[in-house]
């Protein structure tokens, strides 16, 4: 690693290597049994450089061909985008607990016990439902050098367990699951599949939801599915930039209801999307996005802020490999004071959303979203009555969120990326068929 | 980097000596090239090169399998996939039969795309880009282009020693409309095995497409319900992938007793004249290949002919426990993954009604075109039109803000009451399943018909 950063020193104004190297293994069960083990070693390089004011990219895998590393860099920076921004030179980052060792020294053996016990759990409740499972552990190392002297380096260790169950009569399928991932070993999939056990319970019946405006409730999975990524959108810095996000000239504006709060926090301990730094070594924090309602800051990278103006809130993060781009890391909703069950009990009718299927196809630079219920309920008189099918539920988050019924008190983490509680919704568009 | 070859050449032997019931090893080289535009410039440029591995065990039923980037140890690691095969099976093994291949299979394409100069790509896309801001009223764009070079070492311990070499280029362009706090966007995909003309002389189409973006800003919003619905062929082949193919591929179904009762062989599924099929073996599309990742060579496999459920796509597993045959599905997008069942070029075949035909009768209904997206839970689907018009009395109306769809798949098969003369398809695609996305896959259609199709709206 040292040895290509020397090479491109030479060439380059600035130069910057990401490296990341992770080990994984997974035990996957299909149709309730155990079907594969599968371990996964990774290891890339990446060289970022600018040169004569251009950045240059260039990756490769294993410890790396530092040669043509370097020369397929200095290729691209002939073209590469002006760089605006210095390097950090920083060695000082916020102590954030990612890695616990306890994690490589759970067994195979216990991660088989643990994919069975879900899986009886689930079967034991429901004759006849399929079962895929499956429970994974591993460690990512990272280490960040550049030429200005910044130095990173931290380990990460995660562990996860999922399930998905699939019921068929005649032509009906229902799908139900959980997941949970965690930097510590888990060894009690009672919350995940307690959680299924009542996606089952609730959806024994059917119920029929007409077509018209009603009001939803959004569990924790249903805001994942259905409203965060028109948030996203929004707050990323590169969005604000171009002006195509319709939050960017608004801050310290209200633009939702006073009860939203958002933040984006990398630094929850033990949390799997947490980290020290961004993948830029620039040092990680908390950022205010939406406080009561109002619009207070948004994402960025290195670039990006140096363009907008302003400075990275340790935002960069590389997806697939790429250059570093504003991303989330773990968006926090603040909880409110209402219970799920006093939210369901003030509907007289309306829905509760739990999955929606396609709501990333829609305008989600304009805040629409727009998709099928995969799993939902309705509600009547206070009372979940049943699962709903071939309904589809359409809104745009600057109306909905704008003047939110109430924010949910029992708040969890819906994959790495987000915490949340469930949220009711006044009216929103529902479609039904026949 | 190790030359694959060698290390491929080296353990040959040692794979047809195996304890296990079944093993298999890949090695991969590829390079990709990307440049994205975002805004009036360029926003990134890069090039990434990666060589890695896997080997993947079947024992008792059970499957093991270790993927690496390091080519030291090989043998260890050839070793550990065994060991967890063996930690992994209690049962017994199948695999269906095909005869070991040695062969070696160049790309297809004449030039390496990843090797064509930077400046000859970037000319092109700043080209595109100029065009999307002459139309006034484009807030921002963004086109992601890249190209990938790759060569896959096959070879497995029945004697299959398969080289092949692929290449792929795939584009897209989004141009996004802004007015007033209201933004719109209207995107372009494209993609071929290889051929960089196949993304050239895109001009007129792109300056469509800015144009679009613009008008949607004043489009109305559907109304939600029930609808008559036209789907262009772009959409057609998205909504045949989403709606039917997934439910087509066998691991899936094959150790789901309620699925295969639902799909079972010889049931009707749509009309007769509806005809679906999934070929690799059709030359130059963008799934086109000789042998998928197990060494299986590529067939044509209709899928439903006459409107009914003739076949589906496996895997050798898959085949061997529905005891049907193999068709040459199995599909890993790189190294990393084991193979699994995958769609490669899925279209529905022409029939004899011309599009004016086809909405001539049609009092108020909605034309859908080009394509946005589009998911499936297998018994419910979604896609997102593009480009979305209302049909009234007979003629192409208003224009929409882009539409979904979304319905039951089998009462919507059947719904399909006519289907157009003009195949085809759209090379553009990416298809995600099981965290291996995007696949390169192709799909197409003529025009076709859907009666009271879902559609989402206010």
């Amino acid at each position: 690693m040292e040895q290509i950063l020397a090479r491109a020193k030479k060439i380059a104004e600035e130069a910057e290597i990401f490296e990341v190297s992770s080990e994984e293994t997974q035990v996957r069960f299909e149709a309730n049994r155990l079907k594969q083990l599968q371990t996964n070693q990774t290891t890339g390089v990446a060289l970022r450089i600018v040169k004569d004011g251009r950045i240059g990219y260039a990756t490769t895998t294993g410890t790396g061909d530092a040669d043509e590393l370097v020369r397929n860099a200095v290729e691209t920076a002939e073209f590469g985008t002006v760089a605006r921004f210095q390097l950090p030179d920083t060695h000082d980052y916020p102590a954030v607990k990612t890695y616990d060792p306890a994690v490589d020294s759970v067994s195979i053996k216990e991660m088989i016990d643990l994919g069975e016990e879900m899986i009886a759990a689930i079967t034991g409740h429901t004759p006849g439902i399929i079962c895929e499972a499956g429970v994974s552990r591993g460690a990512v190392s990272v280490r960040i050098m550049n030429s200005r002297g910044g130095r990173a380096e931290y380990r990460k260790s995660f562990f996860s367990l999922d399930i998905e169950g699939n019921l068929i009569e005649d032509t009906d399928m229902l799908f139900v699951g959980e997941s949970e991932s965690s930097c510590h070993p888990l060894s009690d999939p009672e919350k995940v599949t307690d959680m299924v056990r009542q996606q089952l319970d609730l959806a024994k019946n059917r119920a029929k939801a007409p077509t018209r405006q009603l009001p939803v409730v959004f569990t924790p999975n249903g805001v994942g599915s259905a409203l965060i990524l028109p948030l996203m959108s929004a707050l990323n810095g590169k969005m604000v930039l171009e002006g195509a996000s319709p939050v960017g000239d608004k801050v310290g504006k209200t633009v939702f209801d006073k009860t939203f709060t958002l933040h984006d926090d990398p630094t929850v301990a033990y949390r799997p999307g947490s980290r020290p730094c961004d993948d830029e070594g620039v040092p990680s924090q908390r950022t205010p996005l939406i406080e009561k309602g109002v619009v207070r800051g948004f994402l960025y990278d290195l670039q990006t802020a140096a363009l907008a103006g302003t400075v990275s809130t340790g935002n960069g993060s590389r997806n697939r490999g790429g250059l570093p781009a504003p991303s989330p890391t773990a968006f926090i909703v603040t909880p409110g004071r209402t219970s799920f069950d006093d939210m369901v009990a003030d509907i007289k009718e309306g829905l509760v959303v739990e999955q929606l299927m396609g709501a990333e196809q829609g305008n989600v630079l304009g805040g629409d979203f727009s998709g099928n219920v995969l799993l939902g309920y309705k509600v009547e008189n206070g009372k979940i009555v049943g699962r709903v099918k071939d309904t589809m539920v359409s809104g745009n988050i600057y109306e909905i969120l704008k003047n939110i019924a109430a924010v949910g008190s029992e708040t969890r983490w819906i994959s790495s990326f987000l915490r949340t509680p469930p949220i009711y919704c006044k009216g929103l568009a529902v479609s039904s068929k026949g | 980097m190790p030359e694959i070859n060698v290390i491929a050449h080296g353990l040959a032997g040692k794979l047809k000596k195996s304890r296990s019931d079944y093993l298999e090893a890949r090695f991969e080289e590829n390079q990709t090239s990307h440049i994205t535009y975002r805004g009036k410039g360029l926003e990134s440029i890069g090039r990434a090169t990666a060589g890695g591995g896997n080997v993947r065990a079947l024992a008792k039923g059970g499957w093991g399998f270790t993927s690496f980037n390091s080519f030291d140890d090989v043998s260890d690691r050839v070793a550990l996939a065994e060991e967890q095969a063996r930690a992994a099976g209690s049962g017994k093994s199948s695999l269906a039969e095909v005869e070991p291949a040695v062969d070696d299979v160049p790309g297809g394409s004449a030039k390496n795309p990843v090797d064509t100069p930077l400046a000859e790509k970037k000319k092109l896309l700043d080209e595109y880009n100029d065009i999307i801001w002459s139309i006034p009223q484009i807030q921002t764009s963004t086109i992601g282009y890249s190209d990938s070079h790759k060569k896959v070492i096959f070879l497995n311990s029945e004697g299959s020693y398969i080289t092949q070499e692929r290449a792929d280029v795939a584009l897209r362009l989004t141009a996004i409309a802004a007015k007033d706090g209201e933004v719109q966007q209207v995107g372009l995909s494209l993609g071929s095995r290889g051929n960089f003309s196949a993304i050239e002389g895109l001009h007129q189409q792109i300056e469509e497409m800015a144009r679009h973006a613009v008008e949607l800003l004043s489009a109305p919003q559907a109304k939600g319900g029930e609808y008559t619905v036209v789907l262009d062929p772009v959409l057609a082949g998205v909504f045949v992938h989403e709606a039917f193919g997934h439910l087509s591929e066998s691991d899936f179904v094959y150790e789901n007793d309620r699925m295969r009762q639902i799909m079972e062989l010889g049931k009707q599924f749509g009309t007769k004249q509806l005809n679906i099929v999934d070929s690799a073996a059709e030359p130059g599309l963008r799934g086109s290949y000789k042998y998928d990742d197990e060494g299986v060579p590529a067939v044509k496999t209709y899928l439903i002919r006459e409107g009914r459920l003739v076949g589906r796509l496996h895997s050798r597993e898959t085949a061997a426990r529905m005891k049907e045959k193999p068709t040459g599905n199995a599909r890993a997008i790189n190294y990393r993954y084991p193979p699994i069942v995958r769609m490669t070029n899925t279209y529905i075949e022409p029939g004899t009604v011309t599009f004016d035909e086809m909405i001539a009768d049609i009092k108020e209904g909605i034309y859908a075109k080009n394509w946005y997206g589009g998911m499936t839970s297998m018994e419910m689907f979604t896609f997102s039109a593009g480009e979305a018009y209302m049909i009234r009395n007979g003629k192409i109306a208003e224009a929409l803000r882009p539409v979904m769809l979304t319905g039951n798949v089998f009462t919507t098969l059947k719904n399909i009451d006519v289907i157009g003369n003009d195949l085809d398809m759209n090379q553009g695609g990416g298809c995600g399943k099981g965290g291996q996305s995007p696949l390169p896959v192709s799909n197409g259609s003529p025009h076709i018909r859907i009666q009271q199709c879902l559609v989402g709206g206010k």
